[in-house]
């Protein structure tokens, strides 16, 4: 490389930084105080785009200057909508839960008062004196957090906070760097995929750079299909600059030249703010011809996705991007080798390339400080189902999933019993109590019959049933299987009838058996990371829980009383406070009545769709709605 | 007759004013039923020939795409989209009975469109907002902990039932 092209790098970056920390410090030493709330997705759904008009309404009634801005999703996700205000000489504080009203107090007492309103915050940014902060939670202890640290901290829809954070720095170095360089520090950090399958990041890349073909592609796997993942959409929602970055080193390492972000078409915001992003990135020339004037030249395309699950499978992604059904291809060749219209393609998913800025910041050595034996580096994780603190977490390898679920989630809520973590999605498992200290890393999950997945923890407690979770995760293989391989498109249908009859109770004791059978044949006769996987869900279900198939099979009960079909609603007559109506008006299908002399209610389990809103309703004083399984447990019913 | 005529010449020009923007290569199909079925709210027939036409593709190869993908739909939406997410959170926290309770108040079942073309029903895979379980995306806004009084609350405010109402009051006098 020649001396006068690194010149011109580092000068025409440094030119960009100077003005965006400018931008960024007239924001925080204006004088004013500064409104952050957190608008991805989830907060949008509990409702931070109405907190965000009550507060900017607000502020401009009381004549204050205050700028509102929105930023992504910090991982608090349980304390939606949330709102963090900045005010001079004073640490940043966040509020949890906040509505109009509250959001509305905040600017008249907060703002334009002194009160910090105490009993609406969640924690200082900031260590204070005052008010707790985040570092201060239990969590803080085990969060490490490399790839999540802008996410709710900058506004992901201007690239001046990014950069002014650190953002494209790690580009302007890359460049300056010699490919094989950055391959080999790659390779040498021990990345691994965080797609799921866990193989290594540099492997992939050197096997790409050294493929012959004068053209290659670079894809970004976003295609975050597994349900109950959501870090992928997370990431890309707040903090798009991040992913960007990654591709265009891995582009500039493996010698590509054409880039494809593949966002699913379930995610519209993440969509909207990768398009933002792209087009922010090339009017400063980080993307197109001669980027940052060097010899470089590489630029990305946007492509939704059209709802298939089995599009995560890069050669079925690949495909589809082709304009094809998504239906896997046969591996070898790998698309290092013959992808994207038969010529070498690097894919890699959202997470893997948004460590690549901070490998090449900081080095392979730091990045394999953390970490396990095999498995290097931080892992991303989306907590959500029964569990306090659902959202984002970010914990080095190697942490157990007893610390995650209890002292970073803060453990089951109402005093349910914890019973099981599903982990991976519909490739992953279900793992019982006694796998909890299992310090989480690719091997040690495979190893337990779960797989790492994209890193979706599904937290079950005693209500949720197990066969019933592994009939959802059937039905869902099922439907998405792409039907290019036999024992995946019979053998899943198969298994999901012979799961379906165990839930209504029809199952017999045989049936146990011809599942694993079908389990086992799947696993052998199916192509892709689809089929391969799909029966983890059966299998481990039946390795950990046997006792709960049992009793669905044998006794015509569910354990859990979550099964429909083997479950009813009751109300104890003794508890029922018989002068209180609240399950009768709740009925959404007018299904309960008062005993005309007795006044206690009754349910009339001929109407009852057994939705269980009664069972919400009815005051925790006095409990009286229970569900009992089998039904045939109902005082009066034959 | 007519209308059904007039309908058709005007899918296929608006699908002709899209298709100008895109290249002739097959890489562009499934950008171009994106944006289409985005124009016109589904895939009618007469837009996949047109398709199939530009690209030079058989129409057997639109419609295989169309039909592989859970995005894409061959009949018309109504006013209002109800899209109940069945993932993992979701599905445990009670998504497969609020899906219930949808198909009971509107009396459809998921894939199909209510009589007055006011609401359609559909199933979602997952909308990546576990935290928020059981979510229902209405009108493309993803609701949070839609339990089967709340399905009741949102459908009153889009004052569904109190239009029902007045017209079979209507209907009666």
């Amino acid at each position: 490389m020649q001396v006068v092209e690194q010149a011109t790098i580092t000068s025409t970056f440094e030119e960009i930084r100077r003005r965006t920390e400018l931008h960024w410090k007239q924001l925080w030493n204006s004088g004013n105080p500064v409104v952050m709330v957190g608008t991805a997705t989830c907060g949008r759904a509990a409702g931070a785009l109405e907190v965000v008009r009550a507060m900017r309404e607000e502020i401009e009634k009381q004549e204050l200057v205050c700028p509102v801005i929105e930023v992504g999703c910090m991982g608090h996700c349980y304390a939606e909508p949330i709102v963090m205000i900045s005010k001079p000489g004073y640490s940043t504080v966040c509020y949890g839960h906040v509505n109009p009203v509250i959001a509305q107090r905040l600017v008249r007492e907060y703002i334009l008062g002194d009160d910090p309103c105490l009993e609406f915050v969640l924690g200082a940014l900031e260590q204070n004196d005052v008010i707790p902060s985040f570092a201060d939670f239990p969590r803080a202890q085990y969060e490490k957090k490399v790839i999540l640290k802008n996410c709710g901290q900058i506004d992901p829809t201007n690239i001046d906070h990014y950069i002014a954070n650190g953002g494209y720095s790690s580009l302007a170095k890359a460049l300056q760097m010699l490919p094989d360089k950055i391959v080999s520090e790659v390779k040498e950090s021990g990345l691994r995929g965080r797609g799921g399958a866990g193989f290594p990041t540099g492997i992939k890349w050197e096997i790409c750079r050294n493929a012959p073909g004068r053209l290659k592609h670079m894809i970004c796997n976003g295609d975050e299909g597994d349900p109950g993942a959501f870090m992928d959409r997370a990431i890309l929602e707040s903090d798009p600059h991040s992913v960007i970055e990654g591709m265009i080193i891995a582009a500039y390492a493996v010698g590509a030249r054409h880039g494809h972000i593949y966002v699913r078409a379930e995610y519209p915001l993440a969509v909207q703010r990768v398009r933002m992003a792209l087009r922010q990135a090339r009017k400063l020339n980080l993307l197109g011809k001669n980027i940052l004037g060097s010899n470089f030249s590489f630029d990305i395309k946007l492509f939704q996705g059209s709802g298939a699950f089995v599009c995560g499978e890069e050669t079925a992604l690949i495909a589809s991007l082709e304009g094809k059904l998504g239906i896997p291809q046969h591996r070898p060749p790998y698309p290092a080798i013959k992808g994207l219209h038969g010529q070498p393609t690097l894919i890699n998913n959202v997470k893997t390339l948004a460590y690549v800025r901070h490998i090449v910041e900081h080095g392979a050595e730091w990045f394999k400080n953390r970490g396990t034996d095999r498995s290097k580096g931080t892992a991303v994780f989306a907590l959500a189902g029964k569990i306090v603190n659902t959202g984002m977490v970010e914990v080095p390898m190697g942490t157990t999933l007893r610390q995650v679920i209890f002292d970073v989630g803060s453990g089951i809520p109402r005093g349910k019993r914890f019973k099981a973590v599903q982990i991976g999605g519909p490739s992953g498992g279900c793992l019982p109590e006694s796998a909890l200290d299992l310090p989480i890393d690719f091997d040690s999950l495979r190893d337990a019959g779960a797989m790492m997945g994209s890193g979706g923890m599904v937290i079950l407690d005693e209500d949720d049933c197990m066969v019933e979770i592994a009939r959802y995760f059937l039905e869902f293989t099922q439907r998405e299987s792409c039907g290019k391989c036999t024992f995946c498109r019979l053998g899943t249908k198969q298994m999901l009838e012979v799961l379906t009859d165990i839930t209504k109770g029809q199952g017999k004791i045989e049936d146990i058996d011809v599942l694993e059978q079908l389990a086992q044949d799947i696993k052998n006769g199916s192509l892709c990371g689809l089929g391969k996987t799909a029966p983890n869900p059966v299998l481990t279900t039946l390795r950990y829980f046997k006792d709960e198939y049992l009793a669905h099979v044998m006794e015509g009960q569910c354990p859990a009383r979550m099964c429909l079909d083997l479950i009813a609603y009751y109300i104890i007559p003794e508890k029922c406070e018989r002068s209180c109506d609240a399950c009768v008006g709740t009925c959404t299908v007018e299904a309960i009545s008062s005993q005309p002399r007795k006044r206690y209610k009754i349910i009339d389990q001929e109407k009852c769709v057994k939705c269980g809103t009664c069972l919400n309703a009815c005051p925790p004083q006095y409990n009286a709605v229970i569900k009992l399984s089998p039904p045939s447990e109902v005082p009066g019913q034959i | 007759m007519a209308v059904i005529l007039e309908e058709d010449t005007q899918v296929k020009q608006e699908t002709s004013r899209i298709l100008r923007r895109f290249s002739r290569k097959r890489d562009s199909l499934i950008p171009i039923l994106q944006e289409v079925q985005g124009k016109l709210g589904y895939l009618p027939r007469e837009a996949m020939l047109e398709i199939a036409e530009f690209l030079g593709i058989p129409e057997m190869d639109v419609y295989s795409v169309v039909t592989f993908y859970n995005q894409f739909r061959l009949n018309p939406p109504g006013k209002h989209s109800i899209r109940v997410c069945l993932g993992t959170a979701c599905h445990m926290k009670g998504g497969y009975i609020a899906l219930d309770a949808w198909k009971r108040r509107l009396g459809i079942g998921p894939g199909e469109t209510t009589e007055d073309r006011e609401f359609d029903l559909d199933t979602v895979a997952c909308v990546g907002c576990c935290t928020m379980a059981p979510v229902t995306v209405v009108d493309g806004k993803p609701e949070a902990k839609v339990e089967p009084t709340r399905v009741d609350g949102l459908l009153l405010s889009f004052g569904h039932e109190s239009q029902k109402e007045l017209k079979e009051s209507h209907a009666s006098s």
